[in-house]
């Protein structure tokens, strides 16, 4: 991990991703939709359709666009936070929304809208009903896919990772208190040699794990990210007393009992905290984004085992971590965006073909036996996956 | 990343946002440029080897110049070197950076002296468009190499400004003061502490003295390093140095607020030349509470710091985040909390989850005065690019660079602060290089840079 050493910093994190989870629809614009720059070619209106927003009106510049993917630029003229809606015919089920757009703003609101009839909605101090009126997306033969079926598909990779998670944690707690007690007991040689295969656990959950912002410095904290005063606990602080650097002094028997009790504690705690945590498929998209990106930052710079050099075992955890999310999702993902699933299909194949390349025994070549022409490879493919799998979320919730 | 390559937002409007009235340099005809990087001959007199022989033993580069020194062109592409003030501070920040920080090899004060002697001459011609030495790049002796290296010669001043700070190691060394400069270390030139997350590059890091350079035309600012380092070969040698391109903070209400490789406006709550009183409060430094710390009064402190971004990770971050994380919009610049780009942030407006829009880890939260005891600082980065990393990224990022009262107060709290809760800071950056340098206040004509401290 880089450097997660707040706990308010991560929980608000993922509170954000939490809040974007609740609403059903990802109100954002982004170039990975197809065709949204030109939704409205075709009908009233060139571009996105204007939303004017202030404490009395909300002003539509259009009131009839083609089916397919719209976009409403939504600009708060208003003294208030506003939010805007696309709702069904009824009134009631929200198709679309973007909230919290302060005054002034202008914030886009992309969604794919089949043909039928629809209602706006402003709502300057997001109270009430909101203003309303009738809005109509006319057919333009290019129909938008029907959603009860997308959306099961969704909650079944949703159901599949947790499950994963729940798995990977049981595993993590009791390989952490074998290690443990193999390094309490000043046993170096076993404790080495269980470290990165227990740590494969962690990283492999680690998006999960670090939304729990105390517990992650305690469990993961590498010796750079400390501050002034800082208690230094978790994995890491074994790791540099087991792989120790030259001119290094060694931890007392009774510190080591220290860190190894902590250690054991700290996993079980998170062990019952992870029982409870709720998912959602753009926390699945975006916690497969994040491994990558671990990857890219530390392990294959090889600063995240800076004295074991174990690296690739933290890079194929990851690996596994963001594959497994992918997977789960992949059955929704391929009736939004078949050609977005084989490629990441592909991409994944390709690294961890690469990765397999340098497996030793049980585990992995270390870090500083890999030369630089391994390390350039194996850093091309991690960009090649990471390019296509920031798309991921948008493909699957938009 | 402290002081934040991205403001904090509080800066009242006034004229704000004139572009119009960004200064550029007029450009002159090339020869009256030519002219005026060469007009030394005249007035040297000497000329000749014995000129020569008098520069390289060090002796003539500031009394001549200064003898000979005309008044600088009428030309707004020059900027007064001598002053109160040292010039490159408040002055409207230029479009290039080359800034140098160097190890005094030499433990003779008086060698010491002579170098900023003669670095404060050819300081002051260069800032004035003219070529360094009595005899610059080509007209001495034949067979001798040019005074001046030249490659600055068809082009005017590009408001060049050299400004030069002192680090700890100047002071002292191994406990041992050194140059006689026992006492005259101030309380206020510390050593940084470890903030989380450093990853600093004792290559980059550190430095007896530093020089900033900064010019419209990068040329400008590389011939300027390059000379002085020439003039200091045998006392000083460069130990790091550093471009940077495309000024990230404004310190003029005349200037556009630029961007930074983020994409987001950088500085829209810089301090500004032109607010006199909050300068005095948070820029420059005061006489301190003891004798040998007096010479500073006036002067400054440079903060510099190298920080890595990971831009290709950044890049593949969703817009929603990236707007959170910084706590502004990508486009205009406005606070999540509304308005436009110099609207005050509202720390306090929540969106209807009942969190405040702007995030509580947000980068414009945590950077900002309100959040910090009211501290501000005057930063000058620049974004730069040193090539690529070998793993297919480009090593890029922001040169942060800015002027404080005192890093005790106004930059080591917020520092801290980000490092350890700006997620911004903990995904996204690493900071690779560091300084902090004491910048003496300015010269007076016929005067030298840092003359107070060894009055
Ligand atoms: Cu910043």
């Amino acid at each position: 991990m880089p450097g997660l050493t707040s706990p308010k910093t991560r929980r608000t994190a993922g509170a954000r991703l939490a809040v974007v989870a609740a609403t059903a629809v990802l109100p954002l614009a982004l170039a990975s939709c197809t065709d949204n720059a030109n939704a409205n070619a075709t009908g009233a209106t060139d571009g996105p359709i204007q939303v004017t927003s202030t404490d009395t009106e909300c002003k539509v510049s259009a009131a009839v666009a083609p089916s397919g993917n719209l976009t409403f630029a939504v600009k708060n003229d208003g003294a208030e936070v506003t939010e805007f809606y696309v709702l069904a015919e009824d009134g009631l089920r929200i198709v679309a929304e973007v909230e919290n757009i302060g005054p002034g703003i202008t914030r886009n609101l992309v969604l794919t809208a089949p043909a039928g009839k629809y209602t706006t909605a402003c709502k300057p101090g997001m109270q009430g009903d909101g203003i309303r009126a009738d809005f109509t997306v006319k057919d333009s033969g290019k129909q938008a896919t029907a959603d009860a079926d997308h959306q099961k598909l969704v909650d079944t990779g949703v159901t599949q990772y947790t499950a994963y998670v729940k798995d990977q944690t049981e595993q993590l707690v009791a390989g952490t208190r074998e290690f443990a007690a193999a390094y309490a007991a000043g046993d170096a040689a076993k404790a080495k040699s269980l470290y990165a295969a227990t740590r494969m656990h962690w990283e492999r959950i680690e998006p999960v794990a670090e939304s729990f912002g105390d517990l992650d410095p305690k469990l993961d904290a590498r010796e750079a990210d400390l501050e002034p005063g800082q208690k230094w606990t978790g994995w890491h602080r074994a790791e540099k007393d087991l792989f120790p650097p030259a001119g290094y002094k060694a931890l007392t028997a009774a510190e080591r009992s220290a860190i190894s009790k902590q250690l054991v504690a700290d996993t079980g705690e998170l062990s019952t905290r992870t029982r409870t945590v709720e998912l959602s498929a753009d926390k699945l998209g975006n916690g497969a984004k994040e491994l990558l990106d671990e990857v890219a930052r530390g392990k294959v710079t090889g600063e995240e085992e800076i004295w074991s050099h174990t690296d690739l075992w933290d890079f194929q955890a990851n690996v596994d971590g963001a594959r497994i999310a992918f997977e789960n999702l992949k059955p929704a993902l391929e009736q939004k965006d078949a050609a977005l699933a084989k490629d990441l299909d592909a991409k994944f194949s390709a690294l961890q073909a690469e990765l397999k390349t340098h497996a030793k025994g049980d585990g992995f070549a270390y870090y500083n036996e890999l030369s630089k022409d391994e390390v350039q490879q194996l850093s091309a493919l991690v960009d090649a996956l990471g390019e296509p799998l920031s798309k991921l979320t948008a493909a699957v919730v938009l | 990343m402290s002081g934040c390559p991205f403001g904090g937002g509080q800066q009242p409007p006034a004229d704000a946002h004139s572009e119009s009235s960004v200064a550029s340099p007029e450009t002159t005809d090339g020869v009256t440029r030519r002219l005026s990087r060469r007009g030394l001959l005249g007035l040297a007199g000497v000329g000749g080897a014995g000129a020569v022989a008098g520069i390289a033993a060090g002796l003539l580069g500031h009394d001549a110049i200064a003898a000979a020194a005309a008044p600088p062109a009428a030309n707004d592409s020059v900027i007064p070197f001598f002053g109160d003030r040292q010039a490159g501070i408040t002055t409207a920040a230029q479009d290039r950076l080359h800034m140098a920080a160097f190890d005094v090899t030499t433990e003779d004060r008086a060698a010491l002296i002579e170098l900023l002697k003669d670095w404060t001459a050819a300081a002051e011609a260069m800032t004035a468009g003219r070529t360094t030495g009595a005899t610059g790049a080509v007209d001495g002796p034949y067979d001798a190499p040019p005074e001046d290296t030249g490659e600055a010669l068809d082009l005017d001043a590009g408001r060049l400004t050299l400004t030069i700070g002192f680090g700890a190691s100047l002071f002292e060394k191994d406990r041992k003061a050194r140059f006689g400069l026992g006492g005259k270390r101030p309380d206020a030139l510390i050593d940084l502490p470890h903030f989380p997350g450093d990853a600093l590059e004792p290559a980059r890091t550190g430095g007896d003295i530093v020089v900033q350079a900064c010019a419209d035309d990068p040329q400008v600012a590389v011939h300027a390093i390059r000379n002085l380092a020439r003039i200091g070969f045998g006392k000083a040698r460069v130990r790091w140095s550093q471009l940077g391109f495309g000024r990230t903070s404004s310190t003029s209400r005349t200037q556009q607020t630029p961007r930074n490789l983020f994409g987001f406006k950088d500085g829209t709550n810089n301090l500004k030349a032109e607010d006199t009183a909050l300068l005095d409060e948070h820029v420059w430094a005061g006489a301190g509470s003891r004798a040998g710390e007096a010479w500073m009064a006036g002067g400054s402190y440079l903060v510099a710091r190298r920080i890595r971004m990971h831009i290709e990770i950044w890049d593949r971050t969703s817009l929603r985040e990236q707007e959170g994380l910084i706590g502004r919009t990508k486009g205009e610049g406005a606070p999540l909390s509304g308005g436009k780009e110099f609207t005050a942030p509202n720390f306090a407006i929540k969106g209807n989850d009942g969190e405040p829009l702007i995030g509580m880890d947000s980068h414009v939260r945590l950077a900002h005065a309100d959040q910090n005891d009211g501290v501000r600082m005057l930063r000058r980065g620049y974004n730069y690019t040193d090539g690529s990393d070998g793993l297919g990224h480009l090593d890029a990022g922001l040169f942060f660079i800015a002027f404080v009262k005192d890093p005790r107060t106004h930059y080591v709290p917020m520092q801290m602060t980000m490092a350890k809760q700006d997620v911004l800071a903990l995904e996204y950056l690493k900071h690779t290089g560091s300084g902090l340098f004491a910048v003496p206040p300015g010269v007076r004509q016929g005067g030298f840079i840092g003359e107070g401290l060894f009055a």
